[in-house]
């Protein structure tokens, strides 16, 4: 029949459009992050000038000298303290955001967020035990913390994938191997923090999430992941389309389901077990930014891995500068802004778009 | 004889032709059950066979074997080629299942594209030359408006009609059916089988199909296979096929068949029309 089918007239082909990133959306993403940086950059406890800002950054770039105009204090808050802050929120930002919609088509479940395979139970334990076993102070790459985090994030991921492929070939065996990971994992973690109660402060702190920096360690320990996790998923991005109509019509349409799933999962819980080791556990974010990109544009992973990077790397931003600002010079954890900002967001969304995202 | 011409197919008493899907000795064992045993079944390019049989036959399961989805033993050749990579598989086999999932959110212009997946591989965009083929395929299947919407919107037809563009869409010459009239009334049963039959002539498509409507499976399709507690109990044209006695013999039913000119209509008859004699 391929030969029937085969049009001479390509007429009909420029009505059919497929789904994709489009410019407009793409121009908003943008925007969105050139509006958050900007705020990130040049509001806080001193207000500098956007213009300035903008000069201090080109004068950073090799071979480009401008005067900026600001002194040398507020040319190292802005190069020192709130550029690596507005990067490290970027990056933490996009790389949940881009999980979640990779692990929500992965699994093709709305409720399916980066922490499902039992990451943030891991990354609790293992930061709980680093912190209440007071393993050393160092800081940066060397802090035992993130290490410790990471390490039990990863832990978790590999033991969920294997417990749940022992059960069976299902996507629910393996959520719920998830589940039963994540929860022994808690209770193990409760044990090890009612045996230190005098850590319970450090620990919850810590399970409430941060940007916080101490110069560029953290931006650059980040970003490799990030580049690793958003490479592999929007790679892919098509596949997950593919494996939208289930693992039985994608493989009849020539996918292999499972291997697709294993490699976004397992790249998607790498990103999001390198961002939850160095900000705590910063939720909602995987859930909302991906949910609101899909109300926003629509459901198609061609579209939707792309535009969460953007939203969610803006989101963070501003979520970080609220959460700096609002009580300074005290700052709020921001897993308490991203949800108090989130929420009322998600449902203003919810409420207007007319879309059927899922 | 060779084992190539031992089953002759096609026009009863013309030249055997070139099978597009031959099954030889097929056995498949899922979870320990033995679902299939030494199913052999042979369709001509261009043939409608239907495959009827009980609940638990094992129809989906030849199906979901002829797709490559299970693991078989035996030999499943289609259009000479009995390649078991998926991609390879796909370009020669479209499958219509009977419950498609609906992904949430998609548009039935972006749902039947994905049925150009097997032929340009699953990290490229897709073309020009794709979208007009799937253009092509969603007028021909009256779905020409209906590209911007998603699936979800679409009535029960109109899925059904999305579905099996998607199939068309892999331009494969083997369009394999499972059950594709469950869940429509009457009118759009009809007019599926009718689309089926006519897109098969156009296109010159072999098809496969499992129906429980045994007038129907009759009256569509060239000829019919019994797949009766794993294996190929009865095959031919289907008047010879539908009988009092195999209906009786492998559905466990007690029917009455008329002569209609378009095929035996298969009447179920009442325990107590049986009782009064009543049968003819």
């Amino acid at each position: 029949m391929g030969r029937g089918a085969d049009l001479s007239d390509p007429q009909p082909a420029a009505t059919l459009r497929a789904s994709g990133l489009r410019p407009g959306p793409l121009a908003a993403g943008l925007a969105a992050v050139v509006v958050a940086v900007t705020a990130g950059l040049t509001i806080g406890p001193v207000d500098i000038a956007a213009h300035r800002v903008a000069l201090e950054l080109l004068d950073g770039l090799p071979g480009v000298t401008v005067d900026s105009g600001l002194s040398d204090a507020h040319s190292a808050i802005v190069e020192q303290i709130r550029l690596p802050r507005v990067i490290l929120g970027l990056l933490v930002g996009a790389t949940l955001s881009v999980s979640g919609a990779a692990y929500q088509g992965a699994f093709r479940n709305p409720l399916a967020d980066p922490y499902l395979l039992g990451i943030a139970a891991g990354a609790g334990l293992g930061a709980t035990i680093a912190i209440t076993s007071n393993l050393g102070d160092g800081a940066g790459m060397l802090d035992p913390v993130p290490l410790a985090a990471f390490a039990g994030a990863l832990v978790s991921v590999t033991v969920s994938y294997a417990a749940g492929h022992l059960g069976g070939r299902s996507v629910a065996s393996l959520i719920l191997a998830g589940i039963a990971v994540a929860s022994f994992l808690t209770a193990c973690q409760t044990y090890v923090l009612q045996a230190n109660s005098d850590a319970f402060r450090q620990i919850f702190a810590w399970i409430l999430g941060r940007i916080a920096t101490s110069g560029w360690s953290e931006p650059a320990l980040m970003l490799p992941y990030f580049a690793v996790t958003a490479a592999v998923v929007l790679r892919y991005r098509r596949a997950l389309d593919v494996l939208a109509v289930g693992d039985e019509e994608a493989a009849a349409l020539g996918l292999d389901p499972r291997r697709v799933r294993m490699i976004v999962v397992l790249a998607a819980s790498l990103g999001a077990a390198a961002a939850v080791s160095v900000s705590g556990l910063i939720g909602f974010v995987g859930i909302i930014v991906p949910h609101a990109v899909r109300l926003a544009f629509g459901a198609s992973n061609r579209a939707v891995l792309p535009l969460s990077i953007l939203f969610g790397g803006a989101f963070m931003v501003l979520a970080d500068l609220a959460a700096r600002t609002a009580l300074a010079p005290a700052e709020l954890p921001i897993g308490v802004v991203t949800a108090f900002l989130g929420a009322p967001f998600f449902v203003l969304v919810l409420r207007t778009s007319r879309r059927e995202i899922w | 004889m060779t084992p190539a011409t031992s089953q002759p197919v096609g026009e009863p008493g013309g030249t055997p032709v070139a099978a597009a899907v031959r099954v030889r000795a097929l056995d498949v064992t899922l979870d320990g059950t033995h679902v299939l045993r030494g199913v052999d079944l042979a369709a001509a390019k261009g043939e409608w066979v239907n495959i009827i049989g009980p609940n638990g036959a094992g129809k989906t399961t030849l199906l979901r074997a002829l797709l490559g989805l299970v693991a078989f033993h035996g030999e499943i050749t289609i259009d000479g080629l009995s390649d078991r990579r998926r991609s390879a598989r796909a370009r020669k086999v479209a499958y219509v299942p009977q419950t498609p999932v609906i992904p949430p959110g998609m548009l039935v212009a972006d749902y039947v594209l994905l049925g150009r997946t097997p032929h340009r591989g699953v990290f490229a965009a897709e073309t020009v030359h794709d979208r007009s083929i799937v253009a092509e395929i969603l007028a021909r299947l009256d779905l020409g408006g209906f590209g911007e919407r998603t699936v979800q919107s679409l009535s029960g037809g109109e899925r059904q009609r999305a579905v099996m563009a998607r199939a068309l869409a892999q331009q494969a010459d083997v369009l394999l059916l499972d059950e594709p009239t469950t869940a429509l009334d009457l009118g759009h049963q009809q007019d599926v089988l009718e689309l089926i039959d006519a897109l098969r002539r156009e296109r010159g498509l072999t098809v496969i199909a499992t129906l429980h409507d045994l007038t129907l499976a009759a009256r569509y399709g060239d000829r019919i296979a019994i797949l009766a507690r794993g294996r190929v109990a009865e095959t031919g044209p289907p008047a010879e096929v539908l009988t009092v006695q195999s209906i009786s013999e492998h559905f466990g039913a007690s029917v009455r068949i008329v002569d209609d000119p378009e095929g035996p209509v298969i009447v179920p008859t009442t325990a107590a029309s049986a009782q009064n004699g009543d049968q003819p």
